[in-house]
């Protein structure tokens, strides 16, 4: 029985990767996603129609239940520096998405989106993938299922999709789910808890050092139903891991809802490394269409000695609303986040970070550095907090901002909530630009002006792309200069 | 190779360059001498192309091309090169990549591969000890922290890793003491060759004891008054430029 359904399995992924690297779209997934499709709207009949049509128990419709009861009662935040219009929650459908908006072939996907791919140096079939509405990460996502699934499982690594997870490790899920990021937590994670569809599961058994880095790109558009994605990550002791998360999105005139939740425990003398390169579709030059992130990312370190490190390159979205967070609560654990946050034209982006230092000698690090450009607006906003029992918590913060251009604008809102005398927190800031003697210069030395902003964001902002791993290091600074294209001179 | 003619330049609506005359040829060096405000740097900078300065008239060619068509990343790929007398600062780019980029930038001009990283890493080293650079300061970033010397010795380096045809070393001794003007000077040396020439912008006479003109112009108030041998430029040390005022003055 066990052996049939591996390998049904197997078969499924094969036939996944086929089609997503083999596909004559027009097809592909069209029968899936017509039969999948919910009216538009919200309510608690659609919560409760998503959880059948996912087969899930009954504590998991109870979860999403109470999740949508609660984000009755909620307003939508409006503390962020962006300008959010409204959005009408009953105009989106929560579960698959209607396929007369996506394009049928390349032919009429924006030329504009498949040069910068070309760019970026994505092979036509990825490239089919990703502007033909299946990010390319649901092929690496499934690939690294399929081609290490077993030698992930030898160690007792657990890697599938949220699920998978609840059907195979019900206990976990449900041990962990809501545990870090709760639904009463904020509007769009009571949202994201009503409805959420899919998202990773990793579970690192004790002891365990995770042998390759595992990725995941979210399926958002091949299934039109990943805008809610949710990923939990569990490290038990002694464990590590290093996590990546790509996305990118499809060009569309209207703006779509992308409100995640990612939740990471880390247990005693555990390790969690996670990386995001966020490069959804920022609509266009003139700000039309693009991509509402609005995120919840937290990290417990709950056991001892453990240590969290969250790295973010964003580039995309039209809005992005988002603070990965840290909460220290085992002594001597670590928190570190770096961050680089590229707007452009009328891009808007709010990030930061969280440090909530709760356990002794618990100590953090932030490292944030914006860049502006267009009449794009560029906040970091970042907490950090000293509980009264964290004896010597400590913090160091960077958050740097460039500017490029005269029309968009940078703008740091560091908050400080210190209860421990024995606490030492340092804050730096800086704010630059990139000067026409720099770009002169470059040009001197025969390198042209795209090449040299190309140059000069990259130094600006190795101190954080130099905490990637070695192939998205590559992939992220050649996406900082494609997505600052045209912004000088 | 380099023929200016008539050459009237200007910044922010003041005109600097009144009618600049030169002709330079392969295996010549030309020493541009003048007071302060004569519009030496100027010179410098509208030859390679510094988007601050706009030429009203004239016309500059390099190798029967017109040098004012070209955008200042193809006016370098043509093979002219400026020492600054200011180089600039870039954090965070180490002079490994920088310089890699340039040279690879050069190369596809020219219709050549990219260099692999260690053809490149070789060429760096011979290069760097042409000027006595050390491997530490190869890897730090663009002139981020350098000592002015040192800052003077990496263009020098730079000159050395692109080979150009023509060399401005604008103020190259401004601010350097006698051992690193040597260093300096000693590189410029090595890299003259009967195809390439240089022409060095100096207030002072000093670095021309060190690399010797075949030509010395006195440039004053936009035009080049003056032309002589490399005697020339120790007459105006011993004099100064008030006899020069004088004359071509007012």
């Amino acid at each position: 029985m066990k052996q049939d359904k591996e390998k049904d399995k197997k078969k499924e992924d094969e036939e996944l990767i086929h089609s997503v690297t083999n596909r004559d779209y027009e097809y592909g997934f069209t029968t899936d996603i017509e039969t999948d499709t919910i009216p538009a709207g919200l309510s608690e009949e659609v919560v409760r129609m998503i959880s059948a049509k996912k087969g899930e128990p009954q504590w998991l419709l109870d979860f999403r239940l109470k999740a949508y009861r609660h984000w009755l009662t909620l307003e939508m935040p409006r503390w962020a520096h962006l300008d959010i219009p409204e959005i009408d929650y009953q105009a989106i459908t929560y579960y698959a998405a209607p396929r007369k908006n996506a394009p049928k072939s390349m032919d009429e996907v924006d030329p504009e989106l498949l040069r910068t791919f070309d760019k970026l140096g994505i092979p036509l079939e990825e490239r089919k993938a990703l502007s033909g509405m299946a990010v390319d990460a649901v092929m690496d996502s499934v690939s690294v299922k399929t081609t290490f699934r077993e030698t992930l499982a030898e160690k007792g690594i657990i890697f599938c999709s949220i699920s998978e997870a609840m059907k195979d490790h019900p206990d976990l899920v449900q041990k962990y789910l809501g545990s870090v990021v709760p639904h009463t937590d904020n509007y769009f994670a009571a949202l994201n808890s009503a409805v959420f569809s899919d998202g990773s599961f990793v579970y690192i058994p004790k002891g365990v050092r995770c042998p390759m880095e595992l990725s995941t790109y979210f399926r958002i558009n091949a299934m039109g139903t990943g805008q809610f994605e949710r990923t939990l990550i569990v490290a038990d002791d002694d464990s590590y891991v290093s996590y990546l998360e790509g996305c990118t999105a499809p060009q569309r005139d209207e703006n779509q809802l992308h409100a995640a939740i990612v939740e990471i425990v880390v247990m005693n003398r555990a390790e969690v490394k996670y990386s995001t390169v966020q490069n959804w579709y920022p609509g266009d030059k003139e700000g039309k269409g693009g991509i509402y992130n609005f995120v919840t990312k937290r990290a417990v370190c709950r056991g001892d000695n453990s240590k969290i490190s969250w790295t973010q390159v964003e580039t995309g979205s039209a809005i992005t609303w988002k603070y990965p967070s840290c909460v220290l609560m085992g002594d001597n654990s670590v928190g570190e986040f770096y961050s680089v946050a590229v707007t452009n034209n009328y891009q808007q982006a709010d990030t930061g970070t969280k440090m909530i230092h709760l356990g002794r000698n618990t100590r953090s690090r932030i490292i944030s550095k914006g860049i502006s450009a267009g009449r794009s607006q560029n906040s970091y906003r970042g907490l950090v907090k000293v509980a009264p029992k964290a004896e010597n918590a400590r913090n160091f913060s960077q958050c740097d901002s460039l500017l490029m251009g005269d029309k968009c604008g940078a703008h740091t809102f560091p908050y400080m909530d210190i209860k421990n005398e024995t606490a030492i927190v340092e804050h730096e800031a800086t704010t630059s630009k990139i000067s026409e003697d720099q770009l002169f210069y470059c040009a001197q030395r025969g390198i042209g002006t795209e090449d040299a902003v190309g140059l000069i964001i990259g130094g600006y902002a190795k101190e954080v792309i130099n905490n990637l791993p070695m192939e998205f290091a590559v992939e992220a600074q050649k996406l900082l200069a494609v997505s600052l294209e045209g912004s000088v001179g | 190779m380099l023929e200016i003619k008539n050459l009237h330049a200007e910044i922010n609506g003041k005109e600097i360059l009144r009618g600049v005359d030169l002709t330079v040829k392969p295996g010549e060096v030309h020493a541009i001498m003048g007071p302060n405000g004569a519009g030496k740097s100027t010179l410098s900078s509208v030859l390679t192309g510094n988007p601050a300065f706009t030429v009203t008239e004239g016309s500059v060619t390099f190798y029967g091309k017109d040098l004012l068509a070209l955008s200042p990343e193809d006016r370098s790929r043509e093979g002219i090169f400026m020492s600054f007398q200011y180089p600039v600062e870039i954090p965070g780019v180490s002079m490994v990549n920088f310089m890699r980029t340039a040279v690879n930038e050069h190369r596809k001009y020219r219709g050549l591969e990219p260099l692999s990283a260690s053809e490149f890493l070789k060429m760096m080293r011979q290069k760097k000890e042409l000027v006595e650079l050390d491997n530490k300061l190869a890897n730090r970033s663009v002139n981020e922290g350098f000592s002015g010397g040192e800052k003077k010795r990496n263009e020098i380096f730079q000159m050395a890793m692109l080979e150009p045809r023509l060399s401005i070393l604008d103020e190259t001794d401004s601010g350097l003491d006698i051992d690193a003007l040597r260093i300096v000077a000693h590189g410029v040396n090595k890299l003259k060759s009967a195809d390439n020439a240089s022409i060095v912008i100096t207030h002072y006479q000093r670095l021309l004891d060190y690399i010797v003109p075949d030509f010395v112009h006195v440039l004053y108030k936009g035009r080049i008054v003056k032309t002589g041998p490399k005697e020339l430029a120790l007459e105006l040390e011993e004099k100064g430029y008030d006899w020069i005022k004088k004359e071509f003055g007012e």
